[in-house]
């Protein structure tokens, strides 16, 4: 399971900017099965005011600017249309075909990974012991105090086991954002669709599936910087050291 | 911290981090390392062959489905001279050439191919940029016409050559081209489209014959389509990847 959580790690790490650098192409996000202009409700793109050009973020109705950051971005003088900055993309430079190669390729290693994950953890019984939150901690007064703990700042040790936000967000990650970002990366696949309809109608047709894959690697790449501030904040180095060699005991 | 000291460490990190992406993007655009990545791409082939029923049916939607605006991507208006003196003729000189590995090489004009098996459907297309829209194709059926020309057993692959020149800087390879193989030819929404929308395929979406793939990406339904070249391998046609986009990068298989 811990060689599964490095390859999701690599792969999630490669997915999300390459995954920006497809939505470039397209910088639209739409409800529904086709791309209809009246059904779009988030937009990056840039226009020209008086001399300049600004970049900006449509969410429904509202619009931001978004110079330098979304839209139109790059140091002074080689500034690009383009919806998210190099900084963010795979390859920095714009080119679809090669974020396409590799998030096809990261995309195979996120399935392998979570299948070993999923396989292994739940036929060990691992997952249900180490995610699902047990009685105790969902007792009111427990999960009050767990909540007051992580806003407060004061985390209980990492050998007590992950407490009860822990389980529920790594529970939603591994049950829930995982497979709805493969799913609905599935259902965008014309081929798969046609085969499996069920993957377009799962969330409303292409489209909505499409934006629902955006949203779902949003919700992903929130986790991850969260995950980097608490193993910061609280024994990096014990923290590392049990995801890479495990607890001494019960190597898995 | 002082003011100089802090720009220099500033420029530093700045220089840092250029290096860092510079080096990323070498890795990320280096043509043995997407070749690589590319096995993916056979991968999802070999998969998606096995796994799905080779004649599954892309979905096909009512007619209140069909989308009020269809954008046109590539070529919308080719201005390569033979293809401008056939628009002017209103394609009535345009001949489609089915050749190569065939025991009866054809040429047809566009009488005789709205004679042959046809079918209309409404169908999807999505465009690899993430973009989808909805009309309704009609057209010959491919299965029928290569039946007609008889296909050699060594027969492998089907390539569409093109009108338009996409790219013109880079010469002969910036005509368009594509290649799907005898699974998808064979297929029974795979057309050679004559009309869409219920009227007669217009300059901006490949007029007067363009390829109907369903279950791959845009790029695969060549638009402009001259001649159909019957082959066994297409590694010595322009590029040698199989098709215009695909000689820039793209996966021959599109069916993600």
């Amino acid at each position: 399971m811990r060689l599964a959580h490095v390859l999701i790690a690599a792969a999630v790490l490669l997915l999300l900017p390459s995954g920006l650098q497809i939505f470039n192409a397209h910088p639209t996000l739409y409800t529904g099965e086709t791309s209809a202009r009246e059904r779009a409700w988030l937009q990056i793109g840039s226009r020209e005011r008086g001399e300049s050009l600004t970049g900006y973020l449509r969410l429904g109705g509202r619009e931001i600017e978004t110079t330098g950051v979304l839209g139109w971005s790059g140091p002074a003088g080689e500034r690009e249309k383009r919806a998210f900055p190099a900084w963010a993309t795979l390859p920095g430079y714009q080119s679809l075909a090669t974020g396409r190669n590799w998030h096809l390729a990261a995309a195979w290693l996120l399935s392998l990974g979570l299948g070993v994950y999923l396989a292994v953890g739940l036929a060990s019984g691992r997952l249900a012991a180490v995610l699902v939150p047990t009685r105790e901690m969902l007792r009111p007064r427990a999960a009050l105090a767990d909540l007051v703990g992580h806003l407060t700042l004061r985390f209980p040790p990492a050998e007590q086991g992950y407490n009860l936000l822990q389980r529920l967000t790594y529970l939603a990650v591994v049950a829930v954002a995982l497979p709805l970002v493969i799913i609905s990366g599935l259902a965008m696949s014309p081929a798969v669709h046609a085969a499996a309809p069920w993957t377009g109608d799962l969330f409303g047709g292409r489209q909505s599936a499409r934006s629902a894959h955006f949203l779902g690697a949003v919700a992903l790449a929130l986790f991850f910087l969260l995950h980097m501030v608490m193993l910061v904040l609280h024994q990096p180095l014990r923290r590392v050291r049990l995801m890479t060699f495990g607890r001494g005991k019960d190597r898995s | 911290m002082t003011a100089s000291r802090r720009s220099w460490l500033t420029g530093l990190s700045a220089a840092a981090a250029a290096a860092l992406v510079s080096a990323c993007d070498r890795i990320a655009g280096d043509p043995g390392v997407r070749a690589g990545l590319r096995s993916a791409e056979r991968l999802n082939l070999g998969l998606h062959r096995v796994l799905f029923d080779r004649r599954t049916l892309a979905r096909e939607y009512p007619e209140a489905a069909i989308s009020a605006d269809f954008p046109a991507n590539g070529s919308t208006n080719p201005s390569d001279l033979d293809y401008r003196a056939l628009a002017e003729g209103g394609f009535a000189a345009y001949r489609l050439v089915v050749d190569g590995l065939v025991d009866r090489p054809l040429s047809l004009d566009l009488a005789a191919l709205r004679a042959l098996p046809a079918r209309s459907q409404v169908t999807r297309h999505d465009c690899v940029e993430g973009w989808s829209a909805i009309a309704r194709w009609s057209g010959a059926r491919l299965a029928p016409l290569l039946a007609q020309a008889g296909l050699k057993p060594e027969a492998r692959y089907l390539v569409f050559h093109c009108f338009d020149t996409l790219d013109p800087e880079a010469g002969e390879q910036g005509r368009y081209y594509e290649s799907i193989d005898l699974v998808d030819a064979l297929h029974p929404q795979t057309l050679l489209a004559y009309a869409m929308n219920g009227a007669p395929l217009g300059i901006a979406h490949g007029a007067p014959v363009r390829l109907r793939v369903e279950r791959q990406l845009g790029y695969k339904h060549a638009k402009y389509v001259r001649r159909i070249e019957v082959v066994a391998d297409f590694s010595h046609i322009s590029g040698g990847r199989g098709g215009f986009w695909e000689d820039r990068g793209y996966e021959w298989y599109a069916g993600i």
